[in-house]
C-alpha cells in the first residue's frame, strides 16, 4: 500500500486550492479568442468576446431587438441620412470621455486597411460629427437596415488608439504587431485585465459603467480548450462554470451529471447548393448537359433527403430542420412558409424519371468535415439517402482550409454550406446566398449560380425599401420564388449548445453572443 | 577533430535545409489562410488583394528563398492567426514544454531505471512478471486514451487534480514556470505522467534487457568469484555498463518529448509549442507550422551533434571507425 502516500499529498494539496471571495464566471470555449481589437475579424467568437469591452452605439436586448447602447436616440433626418445622439457622461476605462470624434474615427478605422468589417461600413458613405455628442451618417443609397449593421462595431478612443500607434487593426502584411491586439480600453461593462493568447484572458468588472448591470459577476476568466473531452471534463470536475459548443454526444452525460445544457436554434442555416450555371457539371457521369439546370431534378434530390432522420440520428435532436434559407430570429422569417417538401422517395424517383433519368446518375458532392456541427456526418446521409433513388454521390469531405477555397473558385457541382446573416435580416441572404452572382459582389457565396432575374430586381427593392410592411412583403414573394425554384435545398438550423453549472443563470442569444453583464452566479 | 567538427556542422546544415525545403513544400497543400483571415462578406478582390500582399502569389522558389533568407536571421514574420510575431509566440511557448518535458524525462529515469533493474534481477518472480505485463500496457496504450484516463480518474471522479492549463505561473524575465506554486504543480502532475509513461516503460524495459545481457558476462563472472557482495556486483558493475545505452537512448528520448508532445499538450490544453502547432495547422498558419518544423529538427540537430561529439571523446574506437569510413 505504498501508493497511498502520494495520493495523500494531492489530496493536500487540494484543500490548500485558493479560495476567492469575488465572483468569478471560468468560462471555456473550443478556441480562442482571435484578438482584443474588435475590428480585425468578423468572427462570432472575437465579435462575443470583445463586445463586453467595446460597445456599440446600438446594441441587443435579450430578444435580439434593438435597443440604445452609446448613442441613446437615433433618427433617419432623410432616406440617407441617420443622427445619432450619443449618450453623455461615458467614460473610457482609461477615464478619457466618449464623443463624437471617437465615432467619426471609429468609423474610418473600421473602413480603413486592415479591417475586417467592411462588410458592415461598405454601405456608409460618410460619418460626419455634427456636435460634442451627437453624429451623422450618411448612406450611399436608402439603407434601412442601418442600425442592424451598427450592433457589431465597438466604438474605440480615437485618443488611447492614437497613442498606442492602433489607428488600424493589426496588418499582417506588414509585420508590424499592434497594441490593439492585445490591449483594450473600450466603455463595457467589463475591463480588459489579462490577456495571455490561448492561455488565459481576464477581465474584470467596469465600476463606472453608465448601465445598470443584471447580473453579479465581478471577473470573468476565459480558457479556451481545444479537445473536447479534455472541456467537458474540466466542467464535470468544476473547474470551469461555463463552457460551449457542447459536443452533441455528451449533452445527456452532462445533464446526469446535474448541470444544465441550454440549447437555442442558432441563426445559422445549414443548405446544399447545385451548380446550375455550367452547360455541363464538373464532377458527374452526364455529359453534355447539366441535371441541376432541371427544376425536377433539384426537387427529386430535395424530397430524397430524410432531414427528420438527419435531425434525430446525426444531430441527436439538436437541429431545426428549416424549409427556409433564415431561422426564427432574423427579420423577415415567415413562419407560415417554413414547410420542407415532403419526403418521398418515390415522388423523387419519378420526378428524375421525367427528367429524363429513370436510372438516376453520378454526381460528385464536396463537404466540410470540421466547420459545422457533424457536417461530414450530414453530408454521409445525404448520399445515403440520394442513392435511394438511383444517385450515386462521390463525396469528398475535407478540412475547411481546403474546402473554402476551392468552392469559392466554384469547382464543384454539390456543396454543403452553412450562413448566418450578419445584420439578422433577410436581405443578407438574398444578397449573398441567393441573388445572381456580379461584380459588384451580390451572390458572392451562391456558389452554384443559381439565378432569377425577378428575384434579383426584388433584392434590390428589399435593400432600400423602408416601409417595414412593403419590405416584409417583397421578402415573402422572393423567398417563395426560391421555394418554387428549390435555389437551394435548406436543411436546418443547427442548435447552440452550452453547458453550465447549477449556479450559473444567463441569457443565449440566437447569435451565440456571451454577454457576460447578463451572467448572475448564485452562492451554493 | 576540428574537421570532424566541421563536417559534422555542415551535415547539420543540409539537414535543417532539406527539413526547411519538405516543410516548406508542405504547406502548398495544407490550404489557404487567405479565407480564414477574410471574414465570410469579404469581396474576390480583397481575398486576392491579400494574398499579392502576403506573398502567397509568388512562384515556389521565390517563396522559399525568402523564408530561408529571414528565418536565417530568426524571423518568421508575423502568425497569420494572432498577428504576433513568430518569434516571441515561440519564444512564450517554450517554457512550458521544456518544464513538461524535462519532468517528464526525469520522471522516466528516476522510475524506470529501478524497476528495469529489479525486473531483471527478480526475474521469473510474480512481481517482476507484473511490472512486465504493466509495462506492455505502457507502452501499447495510445497517449491521448492515458490522458483522456487520467482526467476522468484524477480530475473527473476524484476531483483531485486540475484537467487542463498550467494553473500559476511565475515569471523570470522571459521564463515562465510553474515550478514554484503548489498550484503549478498540481497542474503539471496529470501531463507529466501522461507524457512520462511511454519514455518510462520502454526506459525499464531497455534497462532489464541490458542488464540481463551484462549479468551473463564474464566480468561479472569474475566479479563474484572474487567475492564481491552482491550489491557491488549489480550496482557498481552490471548497472554502470548497462546505463550507456540507456542515456544515449534518453538523450535522443529528449528531442522526442519535446517534439511530440503535441498529443499530451492537446489532451491538457498545456499551452506549450505542440499546442500553438496544433493550432496553427487548424488555421493553416503557415509562419507558426515552419517556425515550428525547423526548431524541431534544430533540436534534434543539435542533441545528434552533442551526443555525438561525446561518443568521439567517450570512445576511443569510434576514431578510428569514422577515420576509416571518411575515405
Amino acid at each position: 500500500m505504498k501508493r497511498i502516500a502520494p495520493w495523500l499529498l494531492t489530496v493536500a494539496f487540494a484543500c490548500t486550492a485558493t479560495l476567492s471571495h469575488a465572483l468569478t464566471l471560468r468560462v471555456s470555449n473550443q478556441g480562442d479568442v482571435g484578438s482584443m481589437d474588435p475590428h480585425s475579424l468578423n468572427e462570432a467568437l472575437q465579435l462575443s468576446f470583445d463586445i463586453n469591452i467595446y460597445e456599440p452605439l446600438i446594441e441587443r436586448d435579450k430578444n435580439m431587438g434593438l435597443v440604445p447602447a452609446l448613442a441613446t436616440k437615433w433618427t433617419q433626418t432623410s432616406p440617407t441620412v441617420w443622427r445619432f445622439d450619443l449618450r453623455p457622461g461615458v467614460r473610457f476605462h482609461d477615464g478619457t470621455p466618449f464623443t463624437a470624434d471617437d465615432v467619426v474615427f471609429t468609423f474610418k478605422r473600421a473602413a480603413g486597411d486592415g479591417s475586417d468589417m467592411k462588410g458592415y461600413t461598405n454601405p456608409i458613405k460618410e460619418v460626419r460629427k455634427v456636435g460634442e455628442l451627437a453624429v451623422e451618417i450618411e448612406t450611399t443609397a436608402p439603407y434601412p437596415i442601418l442600425p442592424d449593421t451598427l450592433t457589431t462595431l465597438g466604438m474605440m478612443s480615437k485618443k488611447w488608439c492614437e497613442e498606442n500607434k492602433a489607428e488600424h487593426p493589426v496588418d499582417r502584411r506588414k509585420g508590424i504587431e499592434n497594441t490593439a491586439s492585445f490591449k483594450a480600453n473600450g466603455t463595457g461593462p467589463f475591463r480588459l485585465k489579462e490577456r495571455q493568447p490561448s492561455v488565459r484572458t481576464v477581465l474584470v468588472k467596469n465600476f463606472n459603467w453608465w448601465g445598470k448591470v443584471d447580473g453579479n459577476v465581478d471577473e470573468v476568466v476565459f480558457t479556451p480548450i481545444g479537445n473536447d473531452a479534455t472541456r467537458v471534463a474540466a466542467l464535470l470536475s468544476g473547474e470551469t462554470d461555463l463552457m460551449e459548443p457542447v459536443p452533441l454526444q455528451d449533452v445527456e452525460r452532462i445533464k446526469a451529471a446535474g448541470l444544465n445544457v441550454l440549447q437555442g436554434p442558432e441563426l445559422r442555416t445549414i443548405f446544399l447548393g447545385m451548380d446550375q450555371k455550367r452547360d455541363e457539371l464538373l464532377f458527374s457521369s452526364v455529359k453534355g448537359k447539366n441535371p441541376f439546370k432541371d427544376v425536377r431534378v433539384r426537387r427529386a434530390f430535395y424530397q430524397a433527403i430524410d432531414e427528420e432522420t438527419i435531425k434525430s440520428r446525426v444531430m441527436r435532436g439538436a437541429a431545426l430542420p428549416t424549409g427556409l434559407m433564415v431561422g426564427a430570429a432574423v427579420r423577415g422569417f415567415q413562419a407560415d412558409m417554413n414547410k420542407r417538401l415532403p419526403y418521398d422517395p418515390e415522388a423523387a424517383k419519378k420526378l428524375l424519371a421525367d427528367a429524363g433519368y429513370p436510372n438516376g446518375f453520378e454526381v460528385g458532392m464536396n463537404c466540410p468535415n470540421d466547420r459545422y456541427v457533424n457536417d461530414a456526418a450530414i453530408c454521409q446521409a445525404v448520399a445515403a439517402n440520394l442513392a435511394r433513388i438511383g444517385v450515386k454521390v462521390n463525396l469528398m469531405t475535407e478540412t475547411k482550409i481546403s474546402y473554402f477555397p476551392k468552392i469559392l473558385r466554384r469547382d464543384t457541382s454539390f456543396y454543403l454550406l452553412g450562413w448566418t446573416p450578419s445584420t439578422v435580416d433577410s436581405h443578407d441572404v438574398l444578397s449573398s446566398i441567393i441573388a445572381t452572382p456580379n461584380e459588384k459582389g451580390q451572390g458572392q457565396f451562391n456558389l452554384g449560380a443559381y439565378s432569377n432575374p425577378k428575384l434579383d430586381e426584388l433584392t434590390l427593392k428589399i435593400q432600400s425599401e423602408t416601409d417595414q410592411k412593403k419590405r416584409n412583403d417583397l421578402i415573402r414573394e422572393a423567398f417563395k420564388i426560391h421555394q418554387d425554384d428549390v435555389g437551394h435545398i435548406p436543411l436546418h438550423q443547427q442548435a447552440l449548445a452550452w453547458a453550465f453549472g447549477k449556479n450559473v443563470q444567463l441569457t443565449q442569444l440566437p447569435n451565440n453572443y456571451m454577454y457576460f453583464k447578463w451572467v448572475t452566479l448564485k452562492s451554493m | 577533430m576540428l574537421a570532424f567538427v566541421l563536417r559534422r556542422l555542415i551535415q547539420a546544415v543540409l539537414v535543417m535545409l532539406t527539413v526547411a525545403f519538405i516543410a516548406f513544400m508542405l504547406f502548398q497543400y495544407v490550404g489557404d489562410p487567405v479565407t480564414n483571415i477574410l471574414g465570410q462578406d469579404a469581396t474576390p478582390q480583397q481575398r486576392q488583394q491579400l494574398r499579392a500582399d502576403l506573398g502567397l502569389d509568388s512562384p515556389f522558389p521565390v517563396q522559399f528563398a525568402r523564408f530561408v533568407g529571414n528565418a536565417v536571421q530568426g524571423e518568421f514574420g508575423l502568425s497569420l492567426r494572432q498577428g504576433r510575431k513568430v518569434s516571441s509566440l515561440i519564444a512564450e511557448r517554450l517554457p512550458a514544454t521544456l518544464e513538461l518535458a524535462l519532468l517528464a524525462a526525469l520522471m522516466a529515469l528516476a522510475i524506470g531505471i529501478p524497476m528495469g533493474v529489479y525486473s531483471a534481477l527478480k526475474r521469473g518472480t510474480f512481481a517482476s512478471q507484473a511490472l512486465m505485463t504493466v509495462s506492455l500496457i505502457g507502452v501499447s496504450l495510445p497517449t491521448f486514451l492515458i490522458g483522456i484516463l487520467l482526467i476522468l480518474v484524477f480530475a473527473v471522479t476524484l476531483k483531485w487534480l486540475p484537467s487542463f492549463g498550467r494553473g500559476e505561473v511565475v515569471a523570470f524575465g522571459p521564463w515562465t514556470t510553474g515550478m514554484t506554486t503548489i498550484d503549478g504543480w498540481r497542474h503539471l502532475v496529470l501531463p507529466a505522467v501522461t507524457l512520462a509513461i511511454f519514455q518510462l516503460t520502454l526506459i525499464m524495459r531497455l534497462v532489464r534487457s541490458e542488464m540481463l545481457e551484462v549479468l551473463r558476462a564474464d566480468y561479472i563472472k569474475f566479479a563474484r568469484a572474487r567475492g564481491l557482495s552482491d550489491r557491488a556486483v549489480y550496482f557498481r558493475h552490471a548497472l554502470k555498463n548497462t546505463l550507456v545505452p540507456v542515456v544515449t537512448i534518453t538523450g535522443l528520448q529528449i528531442g522526442g518529448l519535446i517534439a511530440f508532445a503535441i498529443i499530451t499538450e492537446t489532451v491538457f490544453q498545456w499551452p506549450g509549442m505542440g499546442l500553438l502547432f496544433i493550432q496553427a495547422v487548424q488555421f493553416a498558419d503557415i509562419p507558426v507550422m515552419a517556425a515550428y518544423l525547423c526548431l524541431i529538427a534544430l533540436i534534434f540537430v543539435v542533441i545528434n551533434l552533442v551526443v555525438d561529439l561525446l561518443y568521439f571523446a567517450v570512445d576511443p574506437r569510434l576514431r578510428v571507425e569514422r577515420a576509416a569510413a571518411a575515405h
